[in-house]
């Protein structure tokens, strides 16, 4: 790999991830018996999987629904621990899986930058010197002191990106970012993660889209009922799921 | 190269989201804090000078100084335990330090109480009964309810992810705390063989000292400042035990 002695910033070690199904057992009494007998139903999202990102790169995750995706992006970040094996981090990673998560209907933009910095882990101080780019990028100069519940989806979205990438941080995790936003915003987006990496930052980008994938990663992981089944430059893996997806729609 | 992140500022984004939440949209606004426990001080007056007959003097403040601070640890400890839920969205993609959340609720209520106890302080003047250096102590043990709170909302915050009834045992508790804390009536009122109860709960501890300080003039006794800060301290120290053992599955259950 081409960034082969650069520093890891992520690293997931045998990683598992169990969920237990609860059906009906809502009762405290059930509940425990439940785990005393130790027959709760449970299932893997993520098995034996290993990833190792360094500085530098640019990873896309693909797969089918339910293939452990979403899974592996919040242990990564760290919002879930793994049921077994290690995640550590290393840098700065935004830690955010979904542009605007943690905006609230009735804050306005500004305030809502404000808090979702904050909840990142930037100072009043760095926020404050980002505030106008990340305006700026988001192009919505009219809204950003309205409360947000009078935005568009799209509106939302470019605020979200906008907050995402001015924070410069070490690892950007994108979770479907360009499926909402116009072609424009889209473009712009583009652009803006390609500026990102030349100054040598490390994005993690998970997308149901194989084509946006390409254009944006170096490296794709391609999982599948929770196991990795393929890792690799970006052009073979996404050629080779596409090949994939096409043989078993053909033979369904 | 990953900088410590400011605790601080995280904290005073998260009351300053929830002040301006729960205020944008209400034409009294900050007002409604005060209005609040003045619409219960008259009706238990009402009450207990009118349809029972009280001989306790000045009623008014008497139960104003039971109130706020057993307003100020219902509506912390009922919002605080609902905290984590209520920002499900939040915890479920952004990783920050968890305890942030029940915190700033608590601290978002402390807010109102320093208002509302500067309101009393205005009433106990009002009502003649005039300053003394015992107020002194009304910082610690104020403060005090304050840790205690603190532990309840972590606690309770992070059972009511696994158990969604929490709420409830909660609300319900709150209910009876109304009766079980010398609000409307007097501590000296209180049987000789149930005060070690209303000695062993903080809140009760509390609105008692208050009294002594605003009403005698006089110190909390040494029994309560042995057992209050004990009490406080040790559901502290459980609510946030409890709340960092649970963090971590957190974002499995929401």
């Amino acid at each position: 790999m081409k960034a082969a002695g650069a520093m890891v910033l992520i690293e997931l070690e045998n990683v598992g991830k169990r969920y237990f199904l609860h059906h009906k057992r809502q009762l405290v009494a059930e509940r425990l018996a439940s785990r005393m007998r130790r027959d709760r139903v449970s299932f893997w999202a993520l098995r034996n999987v290993d990833l190792r990102i360094r500085a530098g790169e640019s990873i896309g995750i693909i797969g089918p629904n339910g293939a452990g995706k979403s899974t592996l992006l919040s242990i990564a970040v760290g919002v879930s621990e793994p049921t077994e094996g290690t995640a550590r981090r290393e840098g700065r990673v935004a830690a955010l899986l979904e542009l605007g998560s943690g905006f609230h209907p009735d804050l306005t933009g500004r305030e809502n930058v404000h808090l979702n910095a904050a909840l990142l882990g930037y100072s009043r101080a760095e926020t404050r010197d980002r505030l106008d780019p990340i305006i700026d990028f988001a192009g919505i100069p009219d809204f950003i002191d309205e409360p947000l519940r009078t935005y568009s989806t799209g509106m939302i979205a470019r605020l979200g990106f906008s907050v995402a990438i001015h924070l410069e941080p070490d690892v950007l995790v994108l979770d479907e970012v360009l499926a909402v936003g116009d072609r424009e915003f889209q473009q712009k987006c583009v652009e803006r993660i390609a500026e990102f990496r030349r100054q040598g930052k490390t994005l993690l980008f998970v997308s149901h889209a194989p084509g946006a994938v390409e254009t944006l990663c170096q490296r794709a992981v391609w999982l599948e009922m929770g196991r990795v089944r393929r890792d690799g430059p970006a052009a073979e893996v996404v050629a080779e799921y596409q090949n994939h997806a096409a043989t078993v729609s053909a033979s369904a | 190269m990953a900088a410590a992140p400011d605790h601080l500022y995280i904290l005073s984004s998260l009351i300053g989201k929830d002040f301006k939440i729960r205020y944008r949209n209400m034409s009294l606004g900050i007002f409604w804090s005060l209005l609040n426990p003045l619409i219960m001080v008259i009706v238990l007056t009402y009450v207990f000078t009118k349809v029972f007959s009280s001989n306790i003097p000045n009623y008014p403040l008497f139960v104003l100084i039971g109130l706020i601070p057993f307003n100020f640890f219902t509506l912390a400890w009922a919002t605080g335990a609902n905290s984590i839920l209520d920002n499900a969205a939040l915890v479920k993609k952004v990783l920050f330090r968890r305890e942030v959340i029940p915190v700033s609720v608590v601290l978002g209520n402390v807010i109102h109480f320093v208002i509302q106890v500067a309101l009393l302080m205005i009433f106990v003047v009002a009502f003649g009964e005039g300053v003394n250096r015992q107020w002194l102590w009304l910082p610690v043990v104020l403060g005090l309810e304050i840790i205690f709170v603190c532990g309840m909302a972590l606690g309770f915050a992070a059972l009511d992810v696994y158990y969604r009834d929490t709420r409830y045992v909660v609300e319900s508790a709150n209910l009876v705390l109304f009766w079980m804390v010398p609000i409307f009536y007097s501590f000296d009122q209180v049987p000789q063989q149930y005060r070690l109860f209303y000695e062993l709960n903080p809140v009760a501890a509390v609105v008692h000292a208050c009294r002594l300080i605003f009403l005698d003039a006089a110190a909390p006794p040494d029994s309560l400042l042995i057992k209050l800060p004990l009490v406080s301290c040790g559901a502290f120290l459980a609510g946030w035990t409890l709340f960092s053992r649970m963090k971590k599955r957190f974002t499995d259950y929401l």
